[in-house]
């Protein structure tokens, strides 16, 4: 069975649900402190939080702590890498996707359901949706407004829209450019993503749709 | 060497600083004329060091700014 490493750094509090969602999508999890090896697995979760409780910038200094090192050696053998909230910012912070999340527009934290539009499904945590598809999930973040100097660059995986698919300026919570929710590398095989799908992966909790992003990286790392 | 270092890091020009807007706004709101408000970080240090200039450039670079978002400049002065 495929065995996924959920990232623990000093701050970090979204590992539980994360490593229980992964369980749910048919591999192992295990929660892992961030001083520790991640050789024996098949891929790697850095989940949400408050790393050194997001001083500095969200995410930047656990980007320059050494497990990061074992992070991009994931990324570079094509290992899926998957981070959510303060693991989108972490990888943005340690050069694995390109860009920055600055402060929300409206400079508050935002906690609440979002629509998405599934732009790109050809990654290996969005094989199991529909193009065009549009899903619900949480945000819960202060700094998920996403920022890059040439957007024609990024290859976009969820936007924020209405619930009827339109990517328009009333649905981007953040400031975001372009609405862009979430985020690939160039090969797909390292995700970003502001919303929490372990939030959305069963229905009790208000949505399932972000269990089949945990499907789908599962079946795709069992091949 | 010991060097007293004072790095500022600031948001670049034509980048949307929302605390630095609601600041402004609420100086504004206290019948001040300000415009502009921007809140630049600033970091003081002691540094031991016989290269200083290129040891605090590379600390901005690594982590105290993010060069996609971020300017920076330093004042170095000898610890007296």
């Amino acid at each position: 069975m495929v065995r996924f490493a959920v990232v623990v750094f000093p701050g970090t509090n979204c590992d539980f649900e994360t490593e229980r969602a992964i369980r749910k999508a048919g591999a192992e999890a295990e929660r892992v402190w961030y001083k520790t090896s991640l050789k024996d697995f098949d891929g790697v979760v850095l989940p949400g939080g408050f790393s050194y409780a997001d001083y500095l910038r969200a995410g930047a200094i656990a980007a320059r702590q050494e497990i990061m090192e074992e992070v991009k050696e994931f990324a570079e053998e094509g290992r899926p890498v998957l981070g959510i909230c303060n693991g989108f910012q972490i990888l943005t912070e340690a050069g694995l996707l390109p860009g920055a999340l600055r402060p929300n527009r409206v400079p508050r934290f935002l906690c609440r359901w979002v629509h998405l539009r599934v732009n790109d499904t050809e990654t290996p945590f969005t094989s199991l949706y529909e193009p065009g598809e549009v899903i619900r999930m949480p945000i819960a973040h202060a700094e998920g407004n996403y920022y890059t100097d040439d957007p024609s660059k990024v290859r976009i995986v969820f936007q924020y829209s209405d619930e009827n698919g339109n990517v328009s300026e009333e649905a981007n919570p953040n400031g975001s450019v372009l609405n862009i929710a979430a985020i690939a590398n160039e090969r797909g095989n390292v995700l970003g993503t502001m919303p929490h799908p372990e939030r959305a992966s069963d229905r009790f909790l208000g949505s399932g749709d972000g269990l089949r992003l945990f499907r789908s990286m599962v079946e795709w790392a069992r091949r | 060497m010991k060097w007293k270092v004072t790095v500022t890091v600031r948001l670049k020009e034509g980048l949307n600083d929302p605390e630095g807007r609601v600041i402004g706004k609420a100086l504004r709101n206290l019948g001040y004329a300000v415009e502009n408000l921007r809140v630049p970080k600033c970091f003081e240090f002691e540094l031991e060091s016989e290269r200083p200039e290129e040891e605090v450039e590379e600390m901005c670079r690594k982590l105290l700014a993010n060069p996609l978002i971020h300017s920076w400049e330093y004042r170095i002065e000898p610890v007296s």
